[in-house]
């Protein structure tokens, strides 16, 4: 039945290999210490991975939410700590506003819904000015894609390092870098964005990266639970082999399935209906969300005192789960938004409305 | 380990002319029909609306025309399902018959008994329950003791079967009886047989009060009740694959995640009257859950029209359906300072009264929770 392109099946093998080989323990404790993770970046880069979503006649590899999501997914399934995902939505964000994006890490700003950035012309080119915080990656990267807003149109901007200044170094639970960055500084280039894309879509946009990071941490999440429960023997048996342990893996397994189902179905839709897929974008955030928070809840009992250690690897999964699935719009923020929007419509509207988005 | 994709599967564009067909129909035959009645979903029982949605073709739309069927493929069978059920039609008349006891017996029966039988089905006029728990033998199903004897000409059934929704109305039930109680293995010597409830003696049917009062479901008892040779279904002794194979059927379809459909409305109305953040994030959430379960459904419908056997997505859907279907009642609760009544409640009270009280059974009925999560945890390779 499978109804995935070529450019997604060869993606998804490229990118899975790449990160299987090159993630492990040593990688992300580093990581977590600050250490520079430039190697593993290269080999990123030379795959062309963090510009699956800019076009080929933009230099990119020119695949659409479908493609862009087992590349995310892949991200998150093997805790990649660096910022592609972050880099994915640059180079979508630029190339709509027809830039180029650069080789080296780049990141997106602003990722919080209520925070705005200005650009003014300033001799021949433009100066940005600002602040924006819980930046992904800010104290790692050369620049950044930025949305502002120049005379009250909305642009973005490809931003120098030097044109900000990291005023807090902050860190989501996982350790990732979230930093507070102040900007007054001239810009590579700016470019206008089209009228249809304004900043709900591109925090929706990043609640979909978000969400699809989660389902894939969510797949390796059982995938190593179950291994864990087929190793670990207690009262003579694996522990797997208990109805108790069984019952609660399975409600494991389809929280995995419906966060992967949601993912793969907005993806599709963003790549449908183009900026009309609010919806299925919120869905996505809402059901993944969820799912981590009962996900990291079973898998941690399931691994008992083992799993809580620092030790052991399952909280470089479960703590990027607990940060994921607040960052870019928490399932809350998405139910109420999703739930303003129908009763706006009211109840007639809901069930046309449901089977209309497929 | 079992894969736990869902690829998306859009449905295909062909289905919206059945989707505009049934809901035509349901706006001719259902115009005023209330909202605490349609709160019944599939359990509301009407025999003359179910032969108008036969006379209409709905009915057997998959089944081949030679029998009276329609044809059809599995994805416009869905929306004909999902939009009776999005309508809260009162569907529970025919829904086992057209469900599963058609297909059954097209799959295992004699050709006399599908030119019989399955016609009528699709006409809406030949209504079915199903035998299968007993008062010993409920998640256990392979413990049944209920008794099909040889004698001339046919079988004399002996045995009590219980919850059997319907049987006090419909026309056939398809029992799960023991044929061979020598058999070594409990998984064999079972077969499968088909029970005239209206035209056979030695049948008494007890109505089974529910919570609520209400009374859907039965015990049956049989007394040296005869059945003629022919009704016996599929081979003798294969009685245990053909029930799981049946049991497939009754698992993915969207009744396992739509029968708490109507309160959702309510509470969308109720909200959309005065919003705040928490209702208005009751309703997202709940919307969120109805949308993926509902791909998730629609993928496993494209399994079963490319022939695969999607069972444990099956299970996965109807794991996470009633889970879902549970949290409805409970979510509309906490959102508004209602004290629900059947009787004096508005629409939103009375639907929450009844999705209150109905909420129990949606895990229980067609294999519970804790067997469903068992068939998953095989498939994750733990048994």
């Amino acid at each position: 039945m499978s109804g995935d392109s070529e450019l997604r099946t060869i993606l998804g093998d490229q990118v899975n290999r790449l990160l299987a080989d090159r993630v492990g323990k040593n990688e992300l404790e580093s990581a977590e210490t600050g250490a520079s993770q430039q190697a593993l970046w290269q080999a990123i880069e030379e795959n062309g991975l963090p510009s699956v979503l800019v076009p080929e006649d933009q230099g990119g590899v020119g695949g659409g939410w479908d493609e862009a999501e087992v590349v995310i997914r892949a991200a998150g399934k093997y805790q990649a700590p660096v910022p592609l995902v972050e880099n994915i939505l640059a180079g979508w964000l630029l190339s709509h506003a027809g830039l180029e994006m650069p080789l080296g890490m780049t990141s997106l700003a602003p990722v919080r819904a209520n925070e705005a950035l200005s650009l003014v012309r300033s001799g021949g080119g433009y100066r940005i000015t600002g602040e924006a915080t819980r930046v992904p990656w800010g104290r790692s990267v050369g620049q950044l894609a930025v949305f502002c807003r120049c005379d009250g149109d909305p642009f973005v901007a490809l931003v120098p390092k030097a044109a900000w200044r990291v005023m807090l170094e902050d860190r989501n639970i996982a350790a990732e870098p979230r930093d507070t960055l102040h900007f007054d500084g001239m810009v590579s280039a700016a470019g206008a964005l089209p009228a249809a894309i304004d900043p709900d879509h591109l925090y929706a946009f990043g609640a979909l990266a978000r969400a699809s990071q989660i389902a894939g941490a969510l797949e390796s999440v059982l995938e190593n639970t179950v291994q864990y429960a087929n190793d670990r023997t207690q009262f003579g048996k694996p522990i797997g082999k208990f109805q108790a342990v069984q019952q609660e893996l399975a409600r494991m397994a389809g929280e995995v399935a419906a966060a992967g189902a949601a993912v793969e179905a907005a993806s599709r839709a963003a790549d449908r209906r183009q900026n009309d897929a609010l919806f299925e974008l919120a869905v996505a955030k809402i059901r993944a969300s969820e799912a981590a928070s009962i996900v990291a809840g079973i898998t941690h009992q399931t691994h008992g005192a083992m799993g809580f250690t620092y030790e052991h690897t399952l909280h470089f999964a479960t703590r990027r789960l607990w940060s994921w699935r607040a960052e870019f719009g928490s399932e809350t923020y998405w139910a109420e938004a999703l739930g303003r929007s129908l009763a706006a419509k009211g109840a007639l509207a809901l069930w046309p409305g449901l089977v209309d988005r497929v | 380990m079992h894969s736990f994709r869902f690829e998306p599967s859009p449905l295909p564009p062909e289905t919206a002319e059945m989707r505009a067909q049934v809901r035509n129909f349901l706006n001719e035959n259902l115009a005023d029909y209330p909202s605490a009645l349609r709160a019944r979903s599939w359990a509301g029982y009407d025999a003359e609306f179910s032969a108008k949605v036969g006379q209409a073709g709905f009915l057997g739309l998959t089944y081949p025309e030679e029998y009276g069927g329609h044809g059809r493929t599995a994805f416009e069978r869905y929306v004909m399902l999902e939009e009776m059920l999005a309508a809260g039609a009162p569907v529970s008349a025919h829904w086992i018959a057209d469900r599963q006891s058609g297909p059954l017996i097209l799959k295992f029966g004699t050709e006399e008994m599908k030119r019989r039988v399955v016609p009528a089905i699709a006409r809406g006029e030949a209504f079915f329950c199903i035998g299968m728990s007993e008062p010993d033998s409920g998640s256990d199903l392979a413990s049944i003791r209920t008794k099909a004897t040889r004698t001339d000409g046919g079988w004399l059934i002996n045995g009590t079967k219980v919850w059997t929704s319907g049987a006090h109305l419909v026309h056939y039930m398809i029992a799960l009886v023991r044929t061979d109680p020598n058999a070594e293995r409990k998984h064999d010597g079972m077969s499968q047989i088909l029970i005239d409830l209206r035209n056979t003696d030695g049948i008494s049917i007890r109505p089974i009060k529910n919570l609520a009062g209400e009374e859907h479901f039965n015990e049956c008892v049989f007394e040296d009740a005869f059945v003629p040779e022919e009704n016996l279904i599929g081979a003798e002794g294969g009685g245990w694959q053909q029930v799981m194979a049946e049991l497939g059927f009754e698992r993915s379809g969207p009744e396992r995640y739509m029968s708490s459909y109507q309160l959702i409305f309510e509470l969308l109305n109720e909200v959309s009257k005065d919003t705040s953040a928490t209702g208005a994030a009751a309703v997202g959430r709940l919307v969120a859950h109805l949308a993926t379960l509902r791909n998730m459904s629609i993928t496993v419908a494209a399994k079963l029209q490319a022939g695969e056997d999607p069972a444990l997505d099956g299970s996965v859907v109807k794991e996470l359906g009633t889970l879902f279907e549970q949290s409805v009642p409970v979510i509309a609760h906490q959102t508004f300072d209602e004290e629900p009544s059947l009787d004096q409640g508005g629409d939103f009270g009375q639907t929450l009264a009844y999705t209150t009280q109905a909420a129990p059974s949606f895990s229980l009925r067609g294999g519970t929770r804790e067997i469903l999560r068992g068939i998953i945890a095989r498939g994750l390779g733990l048994r």
